[in-house]
């Protein structure tokens, strides 16, 4: 019974990572139909921006968290400025291979500048907690606090504010919203800062238990267009219950089944899924 | 006339480079520029002229690397059949991949297959009884001699020899790839890319012709993998990596997508590059990258279509 609550507890940290993940790109990808795969080698960049700020500037760890998730917004901005706006018109296949581009981009400039070994966090809360009877670090109750409440913001900035209005004004029409006076334009780079901050800070919260090194994207990014095509294009909730029920999914198989294949099933859901609602599970057309 | 002219002294230059190159490195660099070649070539025919994005083209490249290496080292077959029988691994492989991934269109295809990708490289990897895992796949010997009528053979173990081998085998690719562009089959791939809808409407089967070229691609693609395997005698899993397809695809668009050349040209060039950097601190990939956005943005069709712009403008043919 305490391997199965430690299994669980696991899974929600999972899940609440991915679930970060999967909302940036579900942003991206549901609002502006652009397939960002660069998300997960934002996601790294974010890792290594908080780490280096952490240890190498000697920041608060909550301090480096945050700037890194500014550094990385304004990283986003430039990206939609200078990639993704003169591709606006054409298919979002060449959005596509364009961030297929700037992974090697960053991932290789990451593997170049910081080469390939995995970097330890100094430990941040390694306090113990009880649990329903097992024992678990502060950090992962930490990780499942603070992605609780970015969601809860993030929820409050789209429905409460007028900023967040236009967001869903264009995810809704983006012609309407343009006729309504929305400047579509800005509602882009707004999205991809925020997908790209979530990202960032998702990274950040996991890499003091996880290690950060460049190729840490890679299965992230996959593991989260899993979950947008399951849990339908553009939708947050989705988003956010993919993400943990992915994230548990995976623990409870790694504890009980087998860690290698892990990823085989992940992705073999998805391959099924696809091949029978081409589509995917909640899509429309 | 003048196009057949410049192909035809190309091939025969081709054919002459062994007579006064010899230069084990040089000939190296010529041999792996034929393969990547090759697999950029069959992956132009389904991504350049039937325009389905398939990011799961290093994985066939991989079985059929692995199975020409497993069919020869577990099974002790001959090199001859063991490529025709690892070429229809592949291609038994790219059916099923094909039929399931084929019901997808855009964007997602091109996450099914790379998933497709991954789980191909995971397998490989963790598969260890079969294909040794990440130890690799050791010592595969190079093809067996083809014996004569008169008593003499045909070797592959020199240089040369095995230049010509991949050099034929490129010139077969193109050639197949040359036949079906230019025939029924090629205007129905094409079809396809245009306008999807509009192709069934007129009476194209659009699953069943996507996945005749999604085949096609995939045996050259394997053909590929088991020449790459005699040559370099070693696999490991990386060998089906998705960065192996993404380097397929950066040789696809900076050469020019759906031209017969351009991957060609992209793979002819890149190879060369970055194998006489090879050593020099440069960070390859990143290169790679800078070139892919770049070419998206600025010069879509690649080198090829930058060159036919160029040459419409110069000759004033542009403006009507």
């Amino acid at each position: 019974m305490s391997l199965f609550i430690q299994q669980v507890l696991n899974g929600i940290m999972l899940g609440s990572v991915y679930s970060l993940v999967a909302l940036g790109l579900t942003l991206e990808y549901g609002i502006l139909h652009i397939p960002n795969f660069t998300h997960g080698a934002l996601y790294m960049a974010g890792a290594y921006a908080t780490f280096l700020l952490a240890t190498s500037a000697g920041l608060n760890f909550w301090v480096a968290m945050v700037i890194s998730m500014m550094a990385l917004a304004l990283i986003g901005i430039v990206m939609e400025r200078l990639v993704y706006r003169p591709l606006m018109l054409e298919s979002p296949l060449s959005s596509f291979i364009a961030a297929i581009g700037m992974i090697f981009i960053f991932v290789d400039g990451a593997l170049y500048l910081f080469g390939p070994d995995f970097k330890r966090f100094p430990p941040v809360h390694t306090q113990v907690v009880q649990v329903l009877g097992t024992t678990i670090t502060l950090q992962r109750i930490i990780i499942i606090l603070v992605t609780v409440t970015l969601i809860v913001l993030l929820h409050l900035f789209i429905k409460k504010t007028l900023v967040g209005a236009t967001i869903e004004a264009t995810a809704q029409d983006m012609e309407g919203a343009r006729l309504m006076g929305i400047n579509v334009k800005r509602v882009r780079m707004m999205v991809f800062a925020l997908g790209t901050a979530l990202a960032a800070a998702a990274a950040s919260l996991i890499a003091p238990i996880h290690l950060v090194h460049p190729g840490m994207g890679g299965p992230v990014i996959l593991k989260a267009f899993v979950i947008i095509i399951l849990g339908g294009m553009g939708s947050i909730p989705g988003a956010i219950i993919g993400g943990f029920l992915l994230g548990l999914v995976e623990s409870l198989s790694g504890g009980y089944i087998s860690t290698a294949y892990h990823e085989v099933f992940s992705f073999g859901v998805l391959v099924t899924v696809l091949a029978i609602r081409p589509t995917g599970l909640f899509g429309g057309k | 006339m003048m196009k057949r002219l410049i192909v035809l002294l190309l091939i025969l230059l081709a054919f002459a480079i062994p007579f006064f190159v010899t230069s084990r490195f040089y000939l190296h660099i010529l041999i792996m520029c034929c393969i990547w070649g090759m697999a950029a070539t069959s992956m132009n025919l389904i991504m350049g002229y039937t325009g389905q994005v398939n990011l799961a083209h290093g994985a066939f490249f991989g079985i059929g690397a692995y199975s020409a290496g497993l069919l020869i080292l577990k099974l002790g077959l001959n090199f001859w059949p063991a490529l025709i029988l690892a070429c229809a691994i592949t291609a038994a492989f790219g059916f099923f991949i094909g039929i399931l991934a084929l019901r997808t269109k855009g964007s997602y295809f091109a996450i099914g297959t790379m998933c497709f990708n991954v789980i191909v490289t995971v397998i490989i990897d963790s598969w260890e009884e079969l294909t040794e895992g990440a130890r690799g796949l050791l010592g595969i010997p190079r093809p067996a001699p083809i014996p004569l009528l008169f008593g003499g053979q045909i070797a592959f173990t020199s240089m040369p020899s095995y230049y010509y081998l991949v050099l034929i085998s490129l010139l077969l690719t193109l050639l197949v790839i040359y036949r079906i562009v230019h025939s029924m089959m090629g205007r129905s791939f094409m079809a396809i890319r245009g306008n999807e809808e509009l192709a069934e409407s007129i009476g194209i089967h659009s699953m069943r012709t996507k996945l005749l070229s999604f085949l096609i691609s995939t045996v050259f693609a394997g053909l590929a993998g088991v020449l790459y395997a005699s040559y370099i005698g070693f696999l490991s899993p990386e060998i089906s990596d998705y960065h192996i397809t993404f380097e397929f695809l950066i040789f696809c668009m900076i050469g020019g997508l759906g031209t017969l050349g351009g991957p060609l040209i992209g793979a002819f060039l890149l190879t060369v590059v970055s194998e006489l950097l090879h050593g020099v601190a440069v960070p390859r990939l990143v290169a790679y990258g800078f070139l892919l956005v770049i070419t998206i943005i600025f010069l879509r069709g690649g080198i090829v279509g930058g060159a036919q712009m160029l040459w419409l403008k110069v000759s004033g043919r542009g403006e009507r």
